[in-house]
């Protein structure tokens, strides 16, 4: 297919969104401005960018515990999300949800998670409803190389391929689950050959380049609208950060050199690369994106910082209709 | 005014029931383990797959967690699942998707998405089936907000109560007994039959003590509270229809009405619904009571299997005894 300038442009927008957004979250949680547990997306940003740039805007995703760059790559609102990540009452949950749990139906997100794997069978579900009513669309779910590991991602994986349903499966393999290296978690190399088990086909993807992303998550998506049941991509890629929070060097779990050997394959850094040498951007252009990305995250840090935190009123409502309690 | 009405079980007032709201809304997708050809290991679902085809009638692999998460996905898609578990024992491999999930979807939304999904599931013991297919966990249900937790008694119940179910805007866990789908039979509406869900029902009226209960235990208690009549006790037996809502009005005022109490539940004893009952009971009407409320329910074992059962389902004579010795109480 033909990658126009306009989507080479769009790709990256939507990369400098999760990472701009993500690198202010963890200066935020490194400064205790944010409560609870934060899993920055920084390193990964050119799979969520490269799948969600393949989409029509109502197609439906599920979304991990790493799951903030999902919702900004599908247009995610920064102020809401920057409100929810401070506990605040104008965030996505109204502060009850938090970082892992915020979803957007408008953009059909239909929730992050903070149970690994926990999203799989519930995409499952919306792709049932996309084939049942004929409306063209089709539900992604992403999760990480741990996520099949659980029972859920396997009962998913089946019922999708039996009951052939519109449904990408999107492994970001970051290589380590948690803590633990891959090759100590499975003994397998490569998670895509579970897609295989239960009879659909995939293909592994360069996970730190969205065009890579891009072209192979449109393939599929073609064959998948057209009906050809589900498919699994397998994108290859790294988490800059630690499992929580920031850091991301000097840990046992892994080695600086290997941290430092990724970080040439930084996924903003490949295309910025690639938008240069082939003329569609100058370092200006370039620039300037990220300034206007910039002000956006430091808008929605301001309205986040402004906003009230929720009440014992808000605490108690919504959890039955009529905004009742038990 | 007279309404049209049929005498069935309440296996075929839940069959019905199912057919009737398939045919009446056409996002209601039923799906679960041999459901659809099969019409379910109790013919729940039979007839269905005839009617409404297999793309609105699925069988599933078997694979809790991903029937009652893909329960979430359908309903984000705008349709209504009711989804059946083949035992309610099974639900255990669904517990993330009900507790961490579905029951938390409205929360998380601030009801922008209204769950409207349903989980139907036989459960309870006296029909000799094994251990994780008898089990009463409403209780464990009961302590996680944001679902409702539905217990029909009667076949007419069964109808009315699951019409509501699955029109409710929450989750609904809908508990049918296995020992009422062919052991219960009674006058069900022709018609459409809805009760509001969290309105329990005074089944029999009595002036010295009420047996509170839900689900079987029910036919059981009116059973004893009919027998104690002859020897000059006024029984009055409350079916609770749902612990989730729970009607604390009607539950005050008949035990304020009668000052003693017995609450039989099938369950364990530790930790299950009749304790909430008792402490709900404490914090309304503590005062009117001329003694302890009394509690009769199965042990704290796994379910026994094969003819222990006899001795772990509350029965009449225990039922009788709590009864008996609650009137005792000074």
């Amino acid at each position: 297919m033909e990658i126009t300038d306009e989507i080479l442009i769009d790709l990256y927008k939507r990369m400098v969104r999760v990472r701009l957004f993500e690198e202010e979250a963890g200066r935020l949680a490194e400064s205790a401005r944010l409560p609870g547990f934060l899993h920055l997306y920084v390193g990964e940003e050119a799979v969520a960018a490269g799948v969600c740039g393949a989409l029509e805007s109502q197609d439906q995703i599920t979304s991990t515990h790493r799951g903030h760059g999902h919702l900004l790559a599908k247009g995610g609102d920064f102020n809401r999300m920057m409100a929810e990540l401070m506990g605040k009452a104008t965030g996505y949950c109204n502060g009850k949800g938090g970082s892992m749990h915020i979803c957007d139906l408008d953009l059909a997100m239909l929730g992050a998670n903070g149970i690994v794997g926990a999203g799989v069978p519930i995409s499952v579900g919306a792709a049932y409803a996309n084939k049942l009513t004929g409306n063209g669309l089709i539900s992604v779910s992403f999760f990480g190389d741990g996520a099949t590991n659980i029972g859920a991602f396997h009962e998913a994986a089946n019922m999708a391929a039996a009951l052939s349903l519109p449904m990408l499966f999107v492994c970001e393999n970051n290589e380590y689950a948690e803590y633990s290296p891959r090759h100590k978690t499975m003994a397998i190399t490569d998670v895509i050959e579970r897609a295989a088990a239960y009879g659909f086909p995939g293909a592994i993807v360069d996970g730190m380049d969205c065009v890579a992303v891009f072209e192979a998550a449109s393939l599929a998506i073609e064959k998948i609208r057209g009906g050809e049941g589900p498919m699994m991509l397998e994108c290859k890629t790294y988490r800059f950060y630690d499992h929580v929070g920031v850091k991301g060097t000097a840990s046992d779990y892994r080695t600086d050199e290997e941290v430092e050997e990724m970080r040439k394959r930084d996924p903003l850094v490949v295309h910025e690369t690639r938008l240069i040498e082939s003329g569609i951007m100058d370092a200006d252009s370039i620039q300037a994106i990220k300034d206007d990305i910039q002000k956006e995250v430091d808008i929605s840090v301001e309205f986040a910082d402004q906003s009230p935190f929720p009440e014992l009123e808000d605490m108690l409502v919504d959890v039955y209709t009529n905004g009742e309690s038990s | 005014m007279s309404e049209k009405v049929s005498e069935l079980s309440m296996l075929e007032a839940i069959n019905e029931t199912l057919h009737s709201e398939m045919a009446r809304d056409e996002r209601i997708v039923v799906l679960g383990e041999d459901v659809g050809r099969n019409g379910g290991v109790f013919r729940a679902t039979e007839g269905l797959i005839e009617k409404f085809g297999e793309n609105r009638v699925v069988d599933t692999p078997i694979s809790e967690a991903a029937i009652a998460g893909s329960a979430v996905g359908l309903a984000m898609a705008g349709l209504v699942p009711v989804a059946e578990i083949q035992f309610l024992g099974f639900s255990y491999q669904a517990m993330h998707q009900i507790a961490g999930q579905i029951a938390r979807l409205r929360y998380r939304t601030q009801s922008r998405f209204e769950p409207q999904i349903t989980i139907r599931a036989p459960f309870g013991g006296g029909v000799r089936t094994p251990e994780l297919h008898s089990d009463s966990l409403e209780a464990q249900f009961a302590n996680i907000p944001g679902l409702k937790i539905v217990l029909p008694a009667t076949a007419s119940d069964a109808k009315g109560l699951l019409t509501s179910a699955i029109r409710d805007p929450d989750p609904v866990l809908f508990l049918e007994p296995l020992r009422g789908y062919r052991g219960i039979r009674d006058l069900v509406p022709d018609e459409e039959h809805a009760i509001p869900l969290g309105e329990a029902n005074l089944v029999k009226k009595g002036d010295d003590i009420v047996i509170i209960s839900w689900s079987y235990q029910v036919e059981l208690s009116k059973r004893v509270a009919e027998s104690l009549e002859e020897d000059g006790v006024s029984v009055a037996v409350l079916d609770l229809r749902s612990i989730v809502p729970l009607d604390v009005e009607a539950l005050t005022q008949i035990v304020a009405h009668c000052g003693r109490a017995v609450v039989v539940q099938e369950a364990p004893e530790t930790g299950g619904f009749a304790s909430e009952i008792i402490a709900t009971i404490n914090d309304e009407c503590f005062w009117s009571l001329e003694a302890p409320v009394a509690r009769v329910s199965g042990f704290d074992v796994p379910y026994p299997v094969g003819m222990l059962e006899n001795l772990y389902v509350p029965d009449e004579a225990r039922i009788r005894a709590a009864v008996l010795k609650t009137m005792e109480e000074e």
